[in-house]
């Protein structure tokens, strides 16, 4: 049969699937972001793209986060009134270990920016709380999760997980199933901490097929290597990161 | 609610004693400052919502919210799940309105792929998250009225949510957690008759809107109890992050649905109804008027849907029919491949966002070429709402910090996460 191609790596658009994506937005968006590079102070902005031609995205420098945002909230121009999100991404493999990301929302002009830049566990990011008091606690839970200081952010306590809760949950080093877990113990009448025992070993299932999963057989790099792909873009490191302090 | 400690009150003595000294002709009386542990199991609290308040009298000077209560670790389980198995979580997370976290789910997921469902799939989806709006605004404003004092609104409330519910059970299977929006359509086609059901329901829905509303838009103890407490600005609302309700009952009209219209809310006819003082009054007001709205949009579609397929044909996102895979190999395989391996998804990364019934719902989904997300995180729009609980009660009294948490439409499973 022609068309049983299981081998496809990705599910992009098919036969019969409609390809989507606006391009009326583009040329906006593309204007934009040169816009708001030229707008920001020199070496600011390390660069800024348009992603599937709908959502514009920067990286900046992480010492040049609060002159950035300034920017970003006060010039009419841009008048990105809310912060929607602010999260951590982790890379364990990279340098700077965490992307933090905040997503802006101009509701002036009716378009958003994702702003990104990257820290690892002991650089602190500046906090934006006195740009969009909403920052606050999008800041206590980037640190919750992943460690990510914030200088400047004056309430930065933990806040979604236990009081007393050791560890960042969200980076890719710490285990699905935590380290401790409680349970009422009704002899001496409390809630009581124990290390995680598990009834049957965790099970991490790789439904990776064999076929695509791995890319290089043993020995096969000689034959392959002109012809498999390299890695995907974002796996790799990029070279920006290690020019920032 | 327990009453903790009493001891704060020294240093307000020290300041104003002197005061006191100067005006020989008043009376002083010293007002306990203390601290007031609200929750987490009250039933004001909307679930699992500790509250600490510390008040001056019977005036509340601080409130610090800490949540978390019911903090499950979604985003880190989806990290280790196929996108398909990821689904089903997003209806546990805004659980009063499950179709809307999944509608979410399911364009971040099309946007990456760079699919579009099929114009029945995407009337079907608007339908629905339409039905989830009143379904979710019926809940909260009756119950804010139960916080309020007033028992007969959520009686009658719950029996409309029940009819909805059954709508969600006719095409999905199951009451709540629907699981019902996939990412390149819907499930299943609507069963037959269903149309004409829902139609059915909502010519007679208005007249129970206009019950609620004679129940309590002009009802005196309400009033009282909601004008004029936990006013927001436009400006405050903006720097707080507030959308949805929230926003537009301060006067902002900004509605992600016609901004940014997703799927067919662009052929949609309807108002965006916008409060003035952004108190608790008027976002219960534009919650009321949102239902009314809402059903303009369901009628809309029941009268423009056409008929069609309810998903995209590609089988490497959608499985295949029943009675295909009892026949062809393919489709055998392809069945297979997709409820173990899933589909992947090329690597990038979007931030999609709804408009929820509770306001802006985001995720913000990186995926690295696997069949598993890297990062999904999700923005709720709860989170942002109750951070600003202590803008929104300082200086009210108690009770009003009840009415105002009422107003924000708060609901653990997203805020928690």
């Amino acid at each position: 049969m022609a068309s049983c191609s299981c081998k496809r790596r990705s599910a992009g658009p098919g036969r019969f699937s409609v390809a989507e994506l606006s391009p009326n937005l583009s040329p906006d968006l593309t204007a934009l972001g040169e816009q708001v590079a030229a707008a920001m102070p020199p070496g600011a902005v390390l660069e800024a793209f348009v992603v599937r031609g709908a959502e514009l995205t920067i990286r900046i420098r992480r010492d040049a986060v609060l002159p950035v945002m300034a920017v970003l909230r006060t010039d009419p121009r841009f008048a990105f009134e809310q912060c929607m999100d602010l999260c951590g991404v982790d890379w364990p493999e990279r340098a700077e270990r965490f992307d933090v990301v905040w997503n802006l929302l101009s509701l002036t002009h009716n378009h958003r920016i994702r702003v990104v830049t990257t820290t690892d566990a002991e650089n602190p990011v500046p906090s934006v709380t006195a740009i969009w008091p909403t920052a606050g606690w999008f800041e206590r839970e980037a640190w919750d999760m992943y460690g990510i200081a914030f200088e400047g952010n004056v309430d930065l306590r933990r806040l979604l997980t236990d009081y007393g809760f050791q560890g960042h949950p969200l980076r890719k080093d710490f285990p699905l199933t935590g380290h401790v877990e409680v349970r009422y113990d009704p002899e001496r009448r409390e809630v009581v901490y124990e290390p995680v025992k598990l009834q049957q070993d965790f099970r991490n299932f790789d439904f990776l097929s064999p076929w695509e999963g791995m890319t290089t057989l043993p020995g096969d790099e000689k034959v392959h290597l002109n012809r498999i792909a390299p890695p995907p873009a974002s796996l790799l490191e990029k070279p920006e990161a290690e020019n920032q302090p | 609610m327990s009453l903790t400690t009493g001891a704060l009150n020294s240093a307000d003595t020290q300041a104003t004693g002197p005061d006191a000294a100067a005006e020989p002709g008043l009376r002083r009386v010293e007002v306990d400052s203390h601290t007031i542990n609200f929750g987490p199991q009250h039933p004001a609290a909307h679930g699992v919502l500790r509250l600490i308040l510390e008040m001056k009298g019977e005036v509340v000077e601080r409130a610090d919210p800490h949540i978390g209560l019911l903090h499950r670790g979604t985003e880190k389980l989806i990290e280790y799940k196929t996108y398909v198995q990821a689904m089903p979580y997003f209806d546990r997370l805004d659980y009063v309105s499950p179709m809307c976290m999944e509608h979410v789910f399911a364009l971040a997921q099309e946007r990456l792929l760079g699919i579009q469902a099929p114009l029945r799939a995407q009337y079907i989806r608007v339908l629905f998250a339409e039905i989830t709006r009143i379904l979710n605004h019926l809940l909260n404003i009756t119950t804010y009225a139960l916080d309020c004092g007033a028992i007969t609104p959520p009686l009658w409330g719950f029996e409309q949510r029940e009819i909805l519910l059954e709508f969600y059970e006719q095409v999905s299977g199951s009451h709540y957690h629907a699981n019902y929006f996939r990412p390149g359509g819907v499930h299943r086609d609507l069963p037959a008759g269903m149309p004409e059901r829902i139609r059915a329901w909502a010519n007679g829905f208005p007249k129970f809107i206009d019950d609620l509303d004679g129940l309590l838009t002009h009802n005196r103890i309400f009033k009282q109890r909601t004008v004029d407490i936990g006013v927001m600005t436009a400006e405050q609302a903006m720097e707080w992050g507030f959308s949805g309700p929230c926003l537009r009952a301060s006067g902002m009209a900004w509605d992600l649905r016609r901004q940014q219209p997703y799927d067919v809310y662009d052929r949609m006819e309807f108002e965006i109804p916008v409060g003035r003082h952004g108190d608790c009054y008027d976002r219960y007001l534009v919650r009321m008027a949102e239902m009314r709205e809402s059903l303009k949009i369901i009628h809309q579609c029941l009268d423009q849907m056409p008929e069609g397929p309810v998903r995209v044909q590609d089988n490497k996102i959608t499985p295949p029919k029943r009675g295909e895979m009892k026949r062809s190999m393919e489709s055998l395989i392809h069945h297979f491949k997709l409820y173990t391996e899933g589909f992947h998804i090329p690597a990038g990364e979007t931030y999609t966002a709804v408009e929820a019934p509770k306001g802006e719902f985001g995720v913000y989904l990186v995926a690295n070429g696997t069949n598993r997300p890297h990062r999904c995180k999700i923005r709720a729009p709860g989170f942002a709402h109750l951070q600003a609980m202590e803008v929104l009660s300082k200086g009210h009294m108690l009770a009003d910090a009840v009415a105002v948490i009422g107003s924000l439409d708060i609901v653990f499973g997203e805020i928690d996460r």
